[in-house]
């Protein structure tokens, strides 16, 4: 079966700096795969390209089959493919509620109808009121987006994807900035998600990530050294050395 | 109810009798006055569309103006007088312009777009100074009123007036339904965040670029009434003065809601107009008052309302 | 027809030294301000009155420009220091709007000062004769001096900005706003310096042409927006592209309404081609910049940011 994502060959300079070195892996349909790496070692980039906002010099990204390399982010989007940004990225200035009708609007119908009041599509409200309840965020809806906690703007950004109904999710270290509390909350909300959807989990707490994960995948310099589940990781000898025997001595 | 619409209600049922009251106090004249400042509440309505609603800094909206005095003019210089005619040429002859221009323009942000459409305002300007069969520089004087299947909606300044405040009326009805429309929330959202809507799957160019024809065929309309009011048509329509002060309007009065832009154009015309029967130099302290009141209040004259309660 | 070229080749070349003058301080005071700033033409304007007035006083019109040019630098830094330094944590509409009313009062306030009628300023005897420069053909001194200035001044602003430490604190805030405050620079006296150099060079520029064209008020408008053109085509921020499309804007300018219409002649009946080329040539830089444009939308050198 071909898998939900697939990257191949991906290749990315800047100046004389690889910061994405023939980059090829695969996310099965249902797979939590988590990438980690030491800072710098290109995972932002990384997650750049396969949205859309940073274009590669060389290799192909496949969206359940189909070759989405050239695609701009919004093509992407509409094929499938949701993020989460690593800094939160919401419409401040509108309600919680219309933040996610919006992901709902993008992908049920024309967006070029001009009289009838959105607010009363019940259709659009139904789903993004499930979408908002799934994240944790039920009783929210009519907050301004601005007015959010941070973590719950983290919650509000989960809840944007999950209402597009991605194939596959791009999570950006979901947890940046949240308090003990609040990622906990979003801890159970991803693992929640575990199975229903193909995730891309790109985190720094590695006691999450090795939770979490079915496969990780390990980013060093641009490489990817090492794939494998939490266990094989954890007991590969390259990825001791090149970044976990790091963080321990650290 | 919202507050901008409350506002808007009251401002409507207080204008209504404006023209009563006017020729009590012995002071019809006011009441062209106050057409002129619903015309330009016309025009600085559509402006917020995209400056408002759309974050769309445009320089160039008094080409609009021009275009649609000019369709007015020229129709009624080869003897077409009826809006039937005049309206829809006008509106095809704006949204073929905002379409060309606004298509160059939208490819850039910020500080590029605004002196992009401000070039391309000047542009239409120099095109109609140059126009030496209808006046060129000099401008020319409307060979006849418009008329509408026969009738004379502009006979006299009354109707003139009830004419334009009930065009106001559609059009606020108008744009209060496309801001609230499917279209409307993805116009705002790509105001609020551009990265954000990409990620969810729209591409904000063309929803910008319809917002920006919309806008400038509405400006248009204005165009004709204005062409009407002052019975002469000339490239001074479109000087880019005329698209600063229709900024200063809709931002003066509070952009991004309906009503801002209506109290704006009227407070700013009004104002104008009083300050020049006071002085020649009125430009002096009207100008000092847009420094002024950018300087010291945020949220324009609906922001203020807001802010007391 | 080579004597016409040439004739018209060096006015556009005057031209597009003039609006670089123009230019230069506009597309600094955005590039390293990050102020848009729609006085900048009214400063032309009162560079033009300064030296028209001085002249006036001093009886000789090289006295009267050199007398004007740090009045205008005066002039620009009380400005800055009134009105422009609020500006700088304000978003660009706000901006827009407060110089669209410094702009209205400078404009109505030379008309209060001087009346609206245009002031003319005559030439020094050494300066109004003119001298051969191409066969029979013969140029106005006066303006081979402008051409000789602008160029000077161009120049000059190229050493500063690549060889002095100023130059190089420019650069660096015209690229990367937080650097310069890292490198411990007082932004407020750097801030201060652009914008008063900025008036001082609209004013030179104004106050130069004052012998050609006369000063008269909203003559700084036209000037303002053909200097817009110049600096969206060269890339906000970028000297060098301002230099470039300053000269470029200047010759399409003035080469396009002399020889447009002849060109056109060979495509079409002679009324209609003067009919049509006196329609074209005013809109032909406009298109040049919607062309760029269309193909490089942060103009020809854009300035990273």
């Amino acid at each position: 079966m071909t898998p939900a994502l697939s990257v191949r060959g991906l290749t990315k300079s800047f100046d004389a700096l690889k910061v994405s070195d023939g980059i090829s892996f695969d996310v099965a349909w249902g797979e939590l795969h988590a990438i980690i790496g030491p800072n710098g070692a290109g995972k932002t980039t990384l997650i750049h390209q396969l949205s859309g906002s940073l274009a590669p010099d060389a290799g192909r990204i496949l969206l359940g089959g189909h070759d989405i390399t050239r695609l701009s982010m919004a093509a992407r989007a509409r094929r499938g493919l949701a993020r989460s940004f690593q800094i939160t990225s919401i419409l401040a200035g509108l309600t919680a509620l219309e933040n996610v009708a919006l992901a709902v609007q993008a992908r049920s119908g024309s967006s070029f109808r001009f009289l009838r009041q959105v607010a009363r599509e019940s259709a659009l409200n139904d789903q993004a009121a499930e979408a908002l309840a799934a994240a944790g965020l039920a009783g929210a809806e009519d907050r301004s987006a601005g007015t959010l906690s941070h973590g719950e703007k983290r919650q509000l950004e989960i809840a944007i994807a999950l209402a597009m109904q991605p194939k596959v999710l791009l999570l950006d270290e979901p947890l940046a900035g949240t308090g003990h509390r609040e990622s906990a909350a979003l801890l159970d909300l991803i693992a929640g998600l575990k199975g229903r959807l193909s995730i891309v989990l790109i985190e720094h707490d590695m006691e999450a990530v090795f939770a979490l994960a079915d496969r990780i995948s390990v980013l060093v310099y641009g490489r990817l050294i090492a794939t494998g589940t939490p266990d094989a990781i954890r007991a590969d000898a390259q990825v001791r050395a090149a970044y976990l025997g790091d963080e321990e001595g650290a | 109810m919202r507050l901008s619409d409350r506002a808007m209600l009251v401002t409507f049922a207080v204008l209504l009798p404006m023209p009563a009251l006017f020729s009590a106090m012995g002071e019809p004249f006011l009441t062209v006055v106050l057409t002129r400042a619903l015309i330009f509440a016309i025009a600085a309505l559509s402006l917020d569309l995209i400056l408002g609603f759309g974050a769309m800094v445009s320089f160039g909206h008094a080409a609009y103006l021009g275009i649609g005095a000019y369709a007015a003019g020229i129709l009624a210089a080869n003897g077409v007088t009826g809006l039937e005619v005049q309206l829809p040429v006008a509106l095809a002859a704006a949204g073929a312009f905002a379409l060309v221009t606004g298509a160059i323009s939208l490819r850039t942000r910020g500080v590029h777009f605004i002196m992009i459409t401000l070039a391309f305002g000047q542009m239409a300007y120099f095109l109609m100074s140059s126009l030496s069969a209808y006046g060129g520089d000099d401008g020319m004087a409307l060979a006849g009123r418009s008329t509408l299947f026969g009738a004379d909606p502009f006979g006299s300044s009354l109707r003139f007036f009830y004419v334009t405040l009930a065009l106001l009326a559609g059009i606020w009805a108008l744009l209060r339904a496309v801001t609230r429309s499917r279209f409307g929330r993805v116009l705002t959202g790509t105001r609020e965040n551009e990265t954000r809507m990409q990620a969810i799957g729209f591409s904000p160019f063309g929803y910008r670029l319809t917002a920006y024809a919309i806008s400038g065929m509405i400006a248009s309309v204005a165009g004709v009434l204005l062409a009407n009011h002052a019975a002469f048509v000339s490239p001074s329509y479109m000087g880019w003065a005329r698209s600063g002060e229709m900024i200063a309007m809709v931002v003066l009065g509070g952009m991004g809601t309906l009503t801002g832009p209506v109290l704006g154009a009227i407070a700013f015309i009004l104002s104008e107009e009083a300050l020049a029967r006071l002085t020649t130099h009125w430009r002096l302290p009207f100008g000092a008052a847009v420094v002024l009141a950018v300087l010291f209040t945020r949220g324009g004259l609906l922001g203020a309302l807001r802010g007391r309660r | 027809m080579t004597n016409l070229l040439i004739l018209q080749g060096l006015n556009g070349l005057q031209f597009g030294v003039l609006l670089f003058l123009v230019a230069a301080g506009l597309t600094l005071i955005f590039g390293v301000m990050d102020v848009i700033n729609l006085a900048h033409g009214a400063q032309y304007m009162v560079g033009a009155y300064l030296a028209a007035a001085f002249t006036g006083l001093a009886g000789n019109f090289l006295l009267g420009l050199v007398l004007a040019v740090p009045v205008a630098l005066a002039f620009g830094l009380v400005l800055e220091w009134l009105v422009i330094r609020r500006l700088y944590d304000r978003s660009h509409l706000d901006q827009v709007l407060v110089t669209f009313g410094l702009m209205l009062m400078l404009n109505e306030g030379v008309r209060i000062l001087w009346g609206s009628a245009p002031i003319s300023v005559d030439l020094p005897e050494a300066l109004s004769g003119s001298i051969p420069v191409w066969g029979t053909l013969r140029y106005p001194v006066y303006r081979l001096a402008i051409l000789g200035a602008g160029l000077g001044v161009a120049l000059g602003l190229w050493w500063m900005i690549h060889r002095t430490r100023l130059g190089m604190l420019l650069r660096a805030g015209a690229s990367n706003r937080a650097m310069v405050s890292a490198l411990g620079t007082d932004i407020n006296r750097l801030f201060l310096l652009v914008f008063g150099a900025g008036a001082m060079l609209a004013g030179f520029a104004g106050a130069m042409m004052v012998p050609v064209i006369s000063a008269e008020p909203d003559m700084g408008d036209t000037v303002l927006i053909l200097t817009f053109v110049v600096i969206v085509i060269g890339g906000i921020g970028s000297i060098r592209g301002a230099f470039v499309a300053a000269l470029l804007v200047g010759l399409v300018d003035t080469l396009g309404r002399s020889f447009g219409p002849i060109l056109l002649r060979s495509l079409m009946e002679p009324d209609m081609a003067s009919q049509t080329g006196r329609t074209l040539a005013p809109m032909l830089i406009y298109i040049l910049m919607a062309a760029i444009l269309a193909v490089r939308p942060a103009g020809l050198f854009p300035v990273q940011r």
